[in-house]
């Protein structure tokens, strides 16, 4: 589909943001880099890498960002991540999905530390899974029984990985 | 020198059949083969996955395991590419052009049969290059000093940022990226802490464990949850029997299946045209010389052997770099190289002297993994098949538990979990903004070197900065460099794609299936 109105086209040039995040975390770096002794170039400091790169990244970014705003949208990289299409959101945006992927590994932190490898995984497979359209309730349970039933003799016994199977309120 | 090879070769296949090490070897190349056929889980998140499990493991043992999953993924891929007309894994792809045809036509097992066998001819001749070609590498590479080390460093980061998938701007943004991520915790040479922010467990750098899984795993799940759909197994019923191909099929595919083997070696020794590149050009140059290209794309042998013998033998070639040079050309090999750096091994030319166990055992251990790809692809085609009916329902929410888990497992703390969610949605940004991550790890894993040898040249050269182009090899390497740049802006300008990938592709002429356009073929239900 195309869109012709000017505003439209500003939100959909995907290389426009691009530029702009690398441009944006450039700057981050390069300054925050300057705080950090530079030396001289036979002696280099901590900071004169970290700097440079900084500035590079700040050009990159310029250069992908000029590029989205003349010319043809470069990246139409086939089969690549994202497909050509310039829009910043997939075709059907997941929000639940991705926060629940998200999730998981919080889940995964606040279960393990307070109660247990148990469960953290319990809940990590738990979480996780909430995020897919077609599970039901009764298969998510069934998922995250046996991942953790297996997780835990895999990384417990056999792995032997420092982490209590159970506890209360463990390392706080 | 032939001689010398001969030996630690065989020196290599003593380390190798040692029980724990042959086991090892075994786990990898199974469970590579397996993750090869399912779709949505490449090698990348795989060999991230299993890296924590390898820390109290032998070197040895561990990088047979990790080398094993990484060319044990190559046969797995071809499988998703004939049956399926799933190109799961890229350098796969052109694969579904000719192979898939072959399927439609009842000759799906034929074409299995016979890609087997080209695989093993590509991977042996590519395990042959590297132990001819790699002492000869190293006995050149001894001789640099810091200067040329930084020079080859650049090439490589940027031939394999440039000339892989996406734009080459961006991608050499993602190694910029990557080379800060680097620097990130205690420097070296000073004992400063950079971009810590005050956070202790920012002190040892960003983990690599985590930044591979972050973005290979976390950000390709957000990518693919409910996007995958369903699986149309309709062709896939392919016994043993059926594997056999005929007389008339061997000698039709005896000539394309080295001339492919040929190009995936050539590929291999181009730093940044890894196995993908290596197949499109492959199945480019069949087409040329075929008599009858018309006929491409209708299911002939010749278009299935010739990219697949050529796959697997640039896979084993990208080995020859990274292991004699410390130079990885993508970021399979980087997180490889990660791996041995885990194990406390210092990547670079005299890795072979001083570790000639795992260089040889390595060397020899593909040859043992190859050939029990053959012998378990034959028996388990119609098991890794049934694979593939598992719900992608059930094997995100599974891989979460191993991405946490094995993050944790990295340092025993909490900290790197909460690191990978991040990486993760970082990730996934980018992948939305147009980029490819697989540079970042590129350079993560060069960074610190990179910087080290930087310091080092500019400490011996009085901080002359022209000592690059002063001194004649490194100069070579500059020239390439810029050569490759200039070639990169000629081609923009001129307005036609500097980008291989694609490039390649419009040489191959047909319509390669992408990952998602196919599944969404997959998705129309054809009964």
């Amino acid at each position: 589909m195309r869109f012709s109105t000017s505003l439209r086209e500003l939100i959909t040039k995907r290389d426009f943001y691009a530029g702009g995040l690398m441009l944006l975390l450039g700057l981050g770096i390069a300054l925050k880099g300057s705080t950090y002794r530079a030396g001289t170039l036979m002696h280099m400091g901590p900071g004169f890498m970290p700097t440079a790169l900084g500035i590079l990244l700040v050009l990159l970014g310029i250069a992908i960002a000029a590029a989205s705003l003349t010319g043809e949208p470069e990246d139409h990289a086939i089969g690549g991540h994202g497909g050509g299409s310039q829009s910043l959101l997939p075709e059907n945006p997941q929000w639940w999905a991705w926060f629940c992927i998200l999730m998981s590994p919080v889940a995964f932190i606040f279960f393990g530390r307070y109660f247990g490898m148990l469960p953290g995984t319990f809940a990590c497979v738990f979480v996780a899974a909430l995020g897919d359209k077609t599970s039901t309730w009764k298969g998510i349970v069934i998922l995250s029984t046996v991942v953790t039933v297996f997780g835990v003799a895999l990384f417990s016994y056999f792995l032997q990985i420092p982490m209590p199977i159970l506890t209360w309120r463990g390392e706080l | 020198m032939i001689e010398a090879a001969l030996s630690g070769l065989w020196y290599g296949f003593g380390v190798a059949f040692e029980p724990h090490n042959i086991m090892w070897c075994f786990v990898g190349v199974l469970v590579g083969n397996m993750v090869g056929v399912l779709p949505g889980m490449g090698p990348l998140a795989t060999i991230s996955i299993l890296l924590p499990l390898t820390f109290g493991m032998k070197p040895v043992g561990a990088i047979l395991m990790l080398g094993g999953v990484m060319y044990g993924a190559q046969y797995g891929g071809a499988i998703c590419s004939i049956l399926l007309n799933l190109p799961c894994h890229p350098p796969h792809a052109v694969t579904c052009l000719d192979g898939f045809p072959m399927t439609k036509q009842g000759r799906g097992g034929v074409a299995l049969g016979l890609t087997v066998f080209a695989s093993f001819v590509g991977a042996s001749w590519g395990i042959t290059e590297m132990i001819f070609l790699s002492p000869i590498l190293v006995k050149v590479a001894l001789q640099f000093g810091p200067a040329e080390v930084c020079s080859l460093m650049l090439l490589g980061l940027l031939a394999g940022s440039t000339l892989a998938r996406g734009s080459p701007v961006k991608g050499v943004a993602m190694t910029v990226l990557g080379l800060f991520l680097g620097s990130v915790g205690t420097d070296l040479e000073t004992g400063s802490e950079r971009y810590t922010f005050g956070i202790t467990e920012l002190d040892d750098g960003v983990e690599l464990i985590a930044l591979a899984l972050g973005l290979f795993g976390i950000a390709e799940f957000m990518n693919s949850v409910n996007q995958v759909a369903p699986i149309n197994t309709k062709y896939t019923n392919v016994g043993i029997r059926d594997m056999r191909p005929t007389k008339a099929d061997m000698k039709r595919a005896f000539f394309p299946m080295w001339r492919g083997t040929i190009v995936g070696s050539l590929c291999a020794l181009i730093p940044g045209t890894g196995p993908t590149i290596a197949s499109f050009v492959a199945y480019a140059t069949e087409k040329k010389i075929s008599k009858h290209p018309e006929k491409f794309g209708t299911g002939l042998i010749e278009g299935v052997v010739c990219p697949e013998a050529s796959t697997h033998s640039s896979v084993q070639g990208d080995f020859i770099p990274t292991m004699s040079l410390g130079i990885p050309g993508d970021a399979v090999m980087a997180l490889l190289l990660g791996a041995l750096m885990i194990q406390g091994i210092v990547p670079g030319p005299q890795l072979i002297t001083q570790h000639p166990d795992i260089f040889w055992g390595l060397v020899a251990s593909f040859w043992i993994g190859n050939i029990m790809l053959v012998l378990l692809n034959v028996p388990l085609i119609g098991i890794w098949v049934k694979m593939l009916a598992i719900p992608y329902r059930f094997l995100y929410p599974s891989a979460m538990f191993f991405v946490c888990i094995g993050v944790y497992a990295a340092n025993n703390d909490f900290f790197q979990v909460g690191e990978v969610a991040v990486i993760g949605l970082f990730g996934y940004v980018l992948l939305r903004l147009g980029f490819h991550p697989a540079p970042i790890l590129l350079g993560f894993v060069l960074g610190p070197r990179f910087e080290e040898n930087f310091r080092r040249a500019m400490l011996i050269s009085r901080g002359d900065i022209f000592v690059f182009v002063e001194r004649p090899i490194s100069a070579v390497f500059v020239a390439l460099c810029a050569l490759l740049i200039g070639s990169q802006i000629y081609f923009r300008l001129k307005g036609s794609k500097a980008d291989l990938e694609p490039a390649a592709e419009n040489l191959v002429g047909g319509q390669v299936p992408t990952e998602l356009a196919a599944q969404r073929v997959g998705a129309t239900p054809a009964e």
